[in-house]
């Protein structure tokens, strides 16, 4: 039976771990996320599911414990924030390159450097483009709600194992730490399967299972890249998720992700009810990125306007996706400050209309 | 005359069928070779192939997946003793062990080392010691003895500016998660017999969930000491063993009142 609660987003995400049927979380804590571990804790999931939870000495140790566990076929996850997702990515590296599923929560906050604890959307390019060594993609899933938040962990951990990959949900400061009503799914089992790539000791009479990441003759590092890239390839044919609002008539287009698509979402009905014929696009993937979404729009747009609350990640990707077809802004508020929306409506109105 | 000879009633030594076929990329003369077989021979013995996961370090013993037949991961630099506690504590079952060298252990991997350890993982934890980055080609170690010349420190290592050759095993041995504790080398053959004892102890204790296990395995490096492979085992002899001296550190408490 489903259940209905008013939850933190933190602990809504570690609940639904929880009842994803994880096998281990490992992390360490940092201001906005230590919830998760803290719930985690209190829960006492050794006795509910068996799930193991571990406070690791670094973020670093934490990932690479996911890394073991998700090299044993694992449901392992992590979770922190943007300083400490920094400090993952070393494993995060290595995670793509072994080729190893697990979920890594970034509920994201100011930078660069230790910056804030408040809310920020910064971290875009460091999980969409890269972040660490390599060419590697994570699958990104960017949540605007608390039940969001819920439905995605059990998605990222169904797509990480359909394509044995690191599966990254960027939530924020914001949606990490308010509370909303969310409709929990029931309990999934704990799984036990025995994948041929996971070490869970070798099999008699067959060869022994490596993860690795390391290739040494060029040759084959190059079929590994090549390997990763037709995954990727998949990842976009098969995985892009978005929502539009008021898009079909629309001349303008408004366009967030996360937290600030929530905010935006409200000076588009001000604008709307100005008479002014603007949609909202909001990418729930920011990789793989709604691009043909864009593309398709594009035609029938005077402009559009990238809010995000970070100096301007996103719009790379916007504008790559509408390849100079329309006209494409930005408006930002970073640093840990939230935009309004009437500061949204108004850099619409100078930006794009006016501009 | 030779194939005559070639009978199994004949047969003294054999390669444990734990190492695979694949040719050894050391050095010749470097201790890591003996290190793989005993443990192996371990592994082998205790029967316990199917039950255990090895995790490779980087260093120079980078590929050790490649020889040991058992299901092993490789970890990032220094960070095999978090990778093993991931493993440990999804497979609790299972005969978990890292491997790794100096550089990896005791400099970019002390606080994986440390707190692996401090929690008690039960799983083992081989270290061997020859005081320089092999595989990198001859740089300082950690454990680089004091004057010791390697290619970052050309004129011997200096105290003053780089600090001592850390021992990471006594570090280690006070931490109440250890268990088992020792510091072995294997470059005479009764070094060896003993080292393989205390592998083989550290192995059966891991079935206890009593701690970590710790085993040191003082060893040479004759391409990068720039020695040949007896010279080098003199060296060590004469200039490691003193500073790193071998024996058991700590011994599970039953035993010590023994």
């Amino acid at each position: 039976m489903k259940e209905l609660r008013l939850m933190k987003g933190n602990e809504a995400l570690a609940e639904a771990a929880i009842r994803a049927g994880a096998d281990a979380y490992f992390g360490y804590p940092i201001t906005p996320q230590s919830e998760v571990i803290e719930y985690l804790m209190a829960a006492r999931t050794e006795d509910r599911t068996g799930m193991i939870v571990l406070q690791a000495e670094s973020e670093i140790a934490a990932i690479n414990m996911v890394y073991g566990a998700a090299g044993c076929g694992k449901r392992a996850f992590t979770s922190s924030s943007s300083p400490g997702i920094s400090l993952k990515q070393e494993g995060i590296s290595y995670i793509a390159g072994a080729e190893l599923p697990c979920v890594i929560v970034n509920v994201v906050r100011g930078g660069p450097g230790l910056g804030t604890i408040q809310p920020s959307q910064s971290d875009y390019f460091q999980s969409v483009k890269g972040g660490g060594h390599g060419d590697y993609k994570l699958i990104v899933l960017a949540p605007a709600t608390v039940q969001e938040s819920v439905d995605y962990m059990k998605l990222a951990f169904e797509l990480a194992f359909k394509y044995r990959n690191p599966v990254m949900i960027q939530s924020d400061g914001i949606i990490g730490q308010m509370m909303e009503k969310v409709e929990l799914f029931e309990q999934m089992p704990r799984l036990e399967p025995d994948y041929e790539w996971a070490t869970t000791g070798k099999k008699p009479g067959k060869p022994s299972t490596i993860v690795t990441s390391l290739q040494l003759e060029s040759e084959e590092q190059e079929k590994v890249n090549h390997r990763l890239q037709a995954k990727y390839r998949e990842v976009e044919k098969n995985e892009v998720r978005y929502e539009q609002f008021h898009c079909e008539d629309a001349e303008y287009l408004f366009t967030a992700f996360g937290s600030s698509a929530r905010i935006t979402r409200k000076a588009m009905e001000m604008a709307r009810e100005k008479g002014i014929k603007v949609g909202l696009l909001r990418p729930q993937t920011l990789y793989p990125f709604p691009s043909k979404a864009f593309y398709d729009l594009a035609d029938q747009l005077k402009g559009i306007l990238c809010v995000e609350m970070n100096a301007g990640q996103m719009i790379e990707d916007v504008r790559l996706s509408v390849n100079g077809k329309t006209r494409v802004e930005h408006f930002g508020r970073f640093g840990g400050v939230i935009p309004n929306p009437d500061e949204i409506l108004k850099a619409f109105e100078q930006k794009i209309i006016g501009g | 005359m030779a194939e005559n000879l070639i009978k199994p009633e004949n047969l003294v030594y054999k390669k444990s069928g734990i190492m695979t076929d694949r040719v050894l990329h050391y050095c010749p003369g470097c201790g890591h070779g003996t290190a793989h077989r005993i443990l192996a021979e371990v592994i082998e013995e205790l029967g316990i192939q199917n039950e255990t996961i090895g995790v490779a370090p980087v260093g120079c013993s980078v590929l050790a997946y490649y020889y040991f037949d058992v299901d092993m991961q490789e970890a990032a630099h220094g960070r095999a003793p978090a990778v093993a506690t991931g493993i440990k504590r999804v497979m609790p079952e299972k005969y978990v062990f890292t491997y790794q060298g100096d550089g990896d252990l005791a400099a970019i991997g002390t606080a994986e080392t440390i707190h692996a350890c401090n929690r008690g993982e039960n799983i083992l934890i081989v270290f061997v010691n020859n005081g320089i980055y092999g595989m990198t080609g001859g740089q300082m170690a950690p454990t680089t003895l004091i004057g010791m010349k390697s290619s970052t420190s050309p004129f011997g290592r200096d105290i003053k500016t780089m600090g001592s050759p850390i021992k990471m095993t006594e570090l280690v041995a006070q931490l109440p998660g250890t268990y088992y504790v020792t510091r072995q080398a294997v470059h005479k053959p009764a070094n060896v017999r003993k080292a393989k004892k205390a592998l083989k102890k550290a192995l059966e204790y891991q079935k206890l969930n009593k701690g970590t296990c710790f085993v040191e395995i003082v060893s040479n490096c004759p391409s990068n000491w720039k020695m040949t492979p007896v010279q080098s085992n003199e060296w060590m002899e004469e200039n490691m063993f003193p500073y790193y001296p071998l024996g058991d550190i700590k011994l599970p408490q039953d035993e010590n009142k023994k």
